[in-house]
């Protein structure tokens, strides 16, 4: 119930008619560098690691969080964290060893975040702020494609998805017990700055005790399930929600530590699709379809580039093949009647 | 009670409720989005043209409800340098290095209209960032979404208010066409 309250008391936000705030033009004047010269990050910024990370098309990425002096998190709502103001993240993605881009976020003092992305030039010397509608062509990936710096309209479409518009930076994502089979799992950072470590540094203050005591995880039927459960929550569920601006679909891909029953699951399998999109197999009538990989729109969506057909809709000009693997293996391992067999808790925490 | 005073406390009973009528924020939207729609050239692309005898004109009989299904078409057009794009003569259907897209159906038919799975928040988020629904596809060119994402919430919000009420037409708009390989 008092997670029903919050989610009215702070529902996700809409894109304004225009910016409110505009970002330092420089990268290194967002404070990410202790020495930009050098190219040393300051020390006193935490990396993080998420458990299951976004595809970003082979991207290589690391991530910084900085809390402004005395700034705690309150994780009083494990769905919904509250950063102070002042909280900084960073995301830096590298392609073949070199840096094309960083973006930033930063919680202003009206509590609205502030989205930014920096390019870096091709001797790696500056990174500048990009366009507000971002930048083709920043990186040549394989098949002709390339790599897009997002604009920030396309930032807050994922983004505010959720009530706290951070995503990778979750009760779920910084979990002690993290999943070994997580599609592109990254090494822990050192550091391990996880749920743990937030709450014995007096970081992150509120989180329910029992996701202290006891890491929240997914359960799931099979570990391939718990990882294509996991990796679903990673890359789909920041939009696919019940809380964001498309809950009318009815899609539920984000794992959320509150609740006890599994909506990826029955949201998906077995589950008609509503209405085909553009390019969709006409044998594709189900999201998930037991045993059928092949007559499963949701795969076949995660599977095409095609762009009014694939998903995710934007940040991606490649398909994950190992993602792609791992829900073939997932859903043809599928019970036919899963609705009925199959209603488990989601996320254990007891 | 004499007839004056009769007469003044029937106004007084009625004016009220006309002033109320005159007033009435819903329909001062709807005003207000219609007025948008008809100035801001949304029939131009949405409502179809049809030959008469002074020329192409809008078929209001079809009033912005997108491409005609029963216009096929199944290939881009082929066009030479220095051109790049060709439109049907409807008006609906664009053709250019994106492919063919087809001007949607804006009216509130339950089974065809665009706007059916819409929300008023998801059809602001629309104009603001050029994808469906906000967060999906993007919406292809020639659509300036591009510039109806500077109008104001209120004014998106009228227009979504107008277009939820119009009269709906059953008409299944085409998927787009990829571009030639």
């Amino acid at each position: 119930m008092v997670f029903a309250l919050l989610g009215f008391a702070a529902p996700v936000a809409v894109i304004a008619q225009t910016p409110a705030a505009s970002a330092p033009q420089n990268l290194q004047d967002t404070g990410l560098y202790a020495d930009f010269r050098t190219l040393q990050v300051d020390p006193r910024h935490l990396v993080f690691t998420p458990q299951y990370p976004l595809w970003s098309d082979g991207a290589l990425k690391r991530r910084w969080i900085s809390l402004p002096a005395g700034g705690v998190i309150d994780g009083s709502d494990p769905d919904a964290w509250v950063f102070p103001v002042g909280t900084r993240f960073w995301k830096e993605f590298s392609f073949g060893g070199q840096r094309i881009e960083t973006r930033y976020l930063e919680r202003q003092a009206d509590g609205e975040w502030l989205y930014a992305a920096y390019t870096w030039s091709a001797d790696g010397r500056e990174a500048t702020l990009t366009s507000q509608k971002g930048r083709r062509n920043a990186f040549q990936l394989a098949a002709g494609r390339s790599h897009t710096i997002p604009g920030v309209n396309d930032c807050k479409a994922c983004h505010q998805g959720v009530r706290s518009e951070i995503l990778g930076f979750s009760t779920l994502q910084l979990s002690r017990d993290r999943d070994p089979d997580a599609p592109h799992a990254e090494p822990r950072s050192l550091p391990d700055v996880d749920l743990n470590y937030l709450v014995e540094k007096g970081l992150l203050a509120g989180l329910p005790q029992p996701l202290v005591k006891t890491p929240p995880r997914i359960i799931a039927a099979s570990a391939t399930e718990r990882a294509a459960l996991g990796y679903m929550h990673g890359n789909c569920g920041h939009c696919h929600n019940d809380q964001g601006p498309l809950k009318n679909l009815g899609l539920f891909l984000r794992q959320i530590p509150a609740d006890r029953m599994q909506p990826a699951v029955t949201t998906t399998v077995g589950h008609p699709v509503r209405k085909p999109a553009p390019g969709q197999s006409p044998e594709a009538a189900l999201r998930i379809d037991p045993r059928h990989p092949q007559r499963s729109a949701l795969l076949e969506r995660m599977a095409s580039r095609y762009p009014p057909l694939q998903m995710p809709p934007l940040g991606t000009e490649l398909a994950d093949q190992d993602a792609v693997a791992l829900l073939q293996r997932w859903i043809s391992d599928l019970d036919a009647s899963p609705a009925e067999s199959n209603p488990q808790p989601k996320v254990h925490h007891q | 009670m004499k007839p004056r005073v009769l007469l003044i406390a029937t106004a007084a009973l009625f004016a009220p409720g006309i002033a109320l009528a005159q007033s009435n924020p819903a329909d001062q939207q709807v005003k207000r989005g219609e007025y948008i729609v008809t100035t801001a050239g949304c029939h131009d692309c949405h409502t179809p043209l049809m030959m008469g005898p002074e020329g192409p004109a809008p078929d209001m009989k079809r009033a912005l409800s997108g491409h005609p299904e029963e216009m096929k078409i199944t290939a881009p057009a082929t066009t030479t340098p220095p051109w790049m794009g060709a439109f049907s003569p409807t008006l609906t259907a664009w053709s250019g290095p994106w492919g063919v897209s087809f001007s949607a159906n804006l009216t509130p038919d339950p089974e065809t209209g665009v706007l059916r799975d819409f929300s008023e928040q998801q059809f602001i988020q629309t104009m603001r960032t050029g994808r469906h629904l906000g967060q999906g596809r993007q919406i292809l060119p020639p659509m300036p979404w591009q510039v109806y994402g500077k109008l104001t919430d209120e004014d998106l919000k009228a227009v979504y208010a107008y277009l939820r009420q119009i009269t709906p037409i059953k008409n299944k708009v085409p998927d787009p066409i990829p571009p030639a390989k």
